[in-house]
């Protein structure tokens, strides 16, 4: 690979992680627009992620969830820039480059070898006109350098592993030909060829029926296991997140407003807004419950501010129940809470 | 991204939100500037003009632009800037016709065979394939042999041959709009195929309707301009830019009369440049999401 | 359920798409032989997964396409046998919401004329009673006035739904048929798209179709829910018999799918349905979720479970006891 690695000594590795993250972010912030009418979609996001450890970054549409995402991998539509940050990925050789500072051939090398992606829409995301076997092989040729026939005899194997009976003739076969979850197979299967040490899933089973959607997951939890990369997934279902996720980071208009492990955010939230999400879901099993009783379901009043009028404060203080004027006076930053929560709330003690 | 701002400035009423959205294209403007001053023009020339399209000037053959012939006189000595106005007249007269007429007729076939059902499509779209097979050529001979040359036969010939492609465009927009929700929508609430066809179908290809106005009135002022030449559209000594241009087309008129041609040519540039760019106000006018984009 | 009380009787209702290709013939099942009641006030909910027929009937149901054969009777008139013009003065008595919040509103009409769309096609007399109308309609679902000259891309997915269900209501239905109304909205949006839902449902004394995938919205918006799979009826039952005590092999595979919020649950007893859909172009004989059942024995192959009453109320189409 034609780059110097960039081997920047990390720093100091937070107390709750693994000393080593494969995937640390610090202080983004991405911009869509010129620089006269730019907004800001995304701001002071960081978050880390351990080899074999899965971050679920949750948020409504509008939340920046996506671009985050994207952002990691250097996919952002063509008017979206970082405007600052780092993004510090550590390959497979153990180097640590940040990916802000790659240009396009560096990132070409990395995107599809170290880092792995896998989208919502499975139709889309797979080309109508290859065979499938066709599509595990290419990347696995770029990177790993193998002749056809052994990259094909890969990509046969890499069917197999994602639970497609008949591999070796499934491998012939043009995406047209595959249900939607044998798909979503597919994708993750072109996704990990390579054996990336990052995993990146925008609402991966969001598109895909219920009994499908479990399928999928308990594929990629058990292709976890197996290969141990780390997972960035990016989801707006909490249901999914209890499933996969380790840990957890809550987004709310373009910022971290609650991050904490799977557990933490889930059983004991401390930010009004994740408290609000979790209790919007109607429960399995409860609900006939609260009908009974004429309890309207729980639900968070207004709607999500708009990029081109970002209230000052704290962002979320139009529709909190709690909010008191000091919440619009500057944008609260993280603390962590008694449960071990990082909450981006004033108050997180008091309510 | 997919929160819309919502800002609450007081509601304009949506027509003049339309006009307004018209009125914000500097193009728009020009065009129609410069195609109602052309319009007034050649409504208002023959009043006070004391030269007609078809006063002849024996001592001014063939004269450049002068004084008293604007832009100069052609080969018998007719006044080029009175043909010119005359002639735009006709040609409107002929092409914007043509083009309504093709306009009414495509659209409506179109809509039929797209909202219409199967077997209304097939009908319709079949009707379409004879329109197309027609030869054009023979068409004209066949009707002017039966009505003789003339303004309207040119009409009739150039709406008849045109309106087949536009069927065709708005059939496939229809096609696809007739699946949308909200068309769906207006069927459960009861509506019937006039109803989808004047709310929904039109509004919904007026980008297409307008595309095919502008190219089809430039090009029906050709058509016509090539049955003039085939003693079949607007017959001498009624002048019309086509008839203006063709006459002009040997090479000594060419060489050494260029404001024979070169004024009608220009015209008929600046008519169609006129009506694009109205055409595109037309369609933003009509696309209420186009504002302050 | 005597018949007096059924406001709603749907009677074998099914729908077959004709695919033709060059030298074949294709015959896709989108809905096969579906029968059920629903009483005046009722909300009844529609649950499967793609392919499983609810969206066709609940389009069906509104003559939105035509039933290859079945019968649909609404308070006594039987919709599928209607002139297409008294059809027509009909449909002011059912109405449908979209899912999509996008496209189910015309980009080229103000929000005042996609509401007083149905009414001018209804035949409802003067411009200014129908404003009025559509005045109400936008108060109802909690909408300002000046929605009204406004159009459908001023407002956000949630509000949009809100015209949408505006747009149906405005005509005074009897009969709303809900088509995943919120799902494709946010979460905290979705919460309060349902509890405006059931308010007006309530206030309105409305029967209402309720569509969806997810559910835990089902069991809280519905009294009664139907299971669907591959165009057929799985199960109906109370939305709290079904998910408290479900008796279709189908209906707890789907009921063990759903994630839930607690990542301590222990998941050794969930059962993961093995394989796909199958294609309704070439549906299993027999009962057609034996493909995927972990129960399924030789019997299931050669005969169509007939739809039999458990218990009260409760109905399932299965030959085995499991």
């Amino acid at each position: 690979m034609p780059l110097s690695p960039m081997t920047e000594p990390m720093a100091a590795p937070p107390a709750d992680a693994a000393p080593e993250p494969t995937l640390r972010v610090d202080g983004l912030k991405v911009g869509f627009g010129g620089s006269q009418t730019r907004l800001i979609a995304v701001e002071d996001i960081s978050l880390h992620i351990s080899p074999g450890r899965t971050l679920a970054l949750v948020g409504e549409s509008g939340s920046g969830k996506s671009v985050t995402s994207l952002a990691v991998i250097r996919l952002l539509a063509a008017r979206g820039r970082i405007v600052s940050g780092r993004i510090a990925l550590r390959d497979k050789a153990g180097a640590v480059r940040d990916l802000v500072e790659l240009d396009e051939p560096a990132l070409e090398a990395v995107r599809g070898n170290d880092l792995g992606m896998i989208f919502q829409e499975p139709m889309t995301s797979l080309n109508p006109v290859l065979t499938v076997g066709e599509q595990i092989a290419e990347p696995i040729r770029i990177h790993m350098g193998l002749s056809r026939r052994a990259a094909m005899q890969r990509a046969i194997e890499m069917l197999d592993r994602v639970g497609i009976p008949g591999a070796a003739e499934r491998a012939r076969q043009y995406p047209h030909e595959f249900s939607g979850g044998m798909r979503q197979r597919v994708t993750i299967a072109i996704a990990l060829a390579c054996d990336p040490v990052l995993l990146l899933a925008d609402e991966p089973t969001t598109a895909l029926d219920v009994t499908v959607q479990m399928q999928i997951l308990n594929l990629l939890r058990s292709l976890q296991q197996q290969q141990g990369m780390a997972m960035l997934f990016v989801t707006h279902n909490f249901g999914v997140v209890a499933e996969i996720a380790h840990d957890v980071s809550v987004m709310y208009a373009g910022q971290i407003v609650e991050h904490g492990t799977v557990r933490q955010v889930l059983k004991t939230p401390r930010h009004p807004y994740t408290r609000g999400l979790l209790a919007c879901v109607p429960q399995l099993g409860t609900a006939s419950e609260h009908k009974k009783q004429a309890t309207p379901l729980f639900s968070i009043p207004g709607m999500v501010p708009s990029l081109r009028d970002m209230p000052r404060g704290c962002r979320f203080a139009a529709r909190c129940v709690h909010a008191e004027a000091r919440c619009r006076e500057a944008t609260p930053a993280l603390e962590t809470t008694d449960t071990g929560n990082i909450a981006r709330c004033i108050r997180w003690n008091e309510i | 991204m997919a929160t819309t701002p919502i800002s609450h400035p007081r509601a304009k009423s949506p027509a003049r939100r339309a006009l307004g959205r018209f009125g914000s294209k500097p193009g728009a403007m020009i065009g129609l500037a410069v195609f109602a001053s052309l319009l007034l023009l050649m409504l208002v020339h023959p009043l006070v003009s004391g030269i007609g399209p078809n006063t002849i000037d024996l001592r001014a053959i063939n004269q450049g632009p002068s004084a008293s012939h604007w832009l100069g006189t052609d080969g018998v000595g007719r006044d080029v800037f009175a043909r010119l106005l005359e002639g735009g007249r006709i040609s409107l007269l002929v092409a914007v016709t043509s083009s309504v007429a093709s306009l009414v007729i495509g659209f409506l076939i179109g809509a039929v065979a797209g909202l219409g059902g199967r077997i209304a499509d097939a009908i319709a779209m079949r009707s379409v394939d004879v329109a197309m097979t027609l030869p054009p050529v023979i068409l004209l001979l066949v009707l002017a042999s039966i009505t003789g040359p003339g303004i309207g036969p040119t009409i009739l010939v150039i709406s008849l041959l045109s309106w087949p492609v536009l069927s065709r465009l708005v059939r496939s927009r229809l096609l696809e709009l007739g699946q949308r929700d909200f068309v769906v929508a207006s069927r459960g609430m009861g509506a019937g195929l006039g109803h989808l066809i004047w709310r929904h179908a039109l509004p919904n290809s007026i980008d297409i309707l307008v595309v095919f106005a502008t190219l089809q009135v430039a090009s029906a002022i050709l058509l016509e301009a090539g049955l003039s030449f085939l003693g079949l559209g607007v017959p001498p000594p009624d002048a019309s830019w086509g008839n203006m241009l063709f006459a002009a087309r040997s090479t000594t008129v060419l060489t050494n009369y260029p404001w024979q041609w070169m004024f009608p040519g220009l015209a008929l540039v600046v008519v169609v440049l006129a009506i694009n760019f109205i055409g595109d106000g037309l369609r933003d006018a009509f696309d209420p999401r186009s504002e302050g984009a | 359920m005597s018949e007096q009380t059924d406001f709603l009787s749907v009677r074998g209702l099914t729908k077959h798409y004709v695919q033709r290709g060059i030298g074949r013939r294709q015959t896709v099942h989108a809905l096969d032989d579906v029968s059920f009641t629903v009483a005046r006030g009722e909300t009844v909910g529609l649950v499967g997964e793609s392919g499983s027929g609810k969206t066709t009937i609940g389009r069906a149901i509104l003559r939105l396409i035509e039933p290859t054969a079945g019968q649909v009777l609404l308070d006594g008139t039987d919709v599928t046998a209607l002139s297409p013009r008294a059809l027509r003065r009909f449909r002011k008595r059912m109405q449908y919401v979209f899912q999509d919040p996008y496209a189910s509103l015309s980009p080229r009409m103000t929000i005042g004329e996609i509401l007083t769309e149905g009414l001018v096609l209804q035949g409802v007399r003067g411009r200014e009673k129908r404003r009025q109308m559509a005045l109400d309609a936008l108060a109802s679902v909690d909408l300002p006035a000046d929605a009204l000259d406004r159009y459908a891309f001023e407002f956000s997915g949630g509000q949009r739904q809100r015209i949408g269900i505006a747009r149906a209501l405005v005509l005074e239905p009897e009969l709303i048929v809900a088509d995943e109304p919120v799902s494709a909205l946010d979460v905290s949006v979705q919460a309060q798209t349902i509890n405006l839902l059931r308010s007006l449902q309530q206030r309105n004394n409305l029967t209402m179709l309720f569509i969806s995938h997810d559910l835990g919205v089902v069991e809280y918006v519905c009294d009664r829910i139907i299971v669907l799979f591959l165009g057929r009826i799985m199960e109906i039952a109370s939305s709290e018999t079904l998910l408290k005590a479900p008796r279709h092999p189908y209906t707890r595979a789907l009921i063990s799918a759903v994630p839930g919020l607690d990542p301590d649950a222990d998941r050794s007893g969930q059962q993961v349905l093995q394989g796909d859909i199958p294609n309704p172009a070439n549906p299993p004989s027999g009962c057609v979720f034996r493909t995927r059942c972990p129960h399924a024995i030789d019997r299931c192959a050669a005969e169509v479970p007939p739809l039999e009453e458990v218990e009260p109320g409760h109905f399932k189409a299965c030959i085995r006891d499991v």
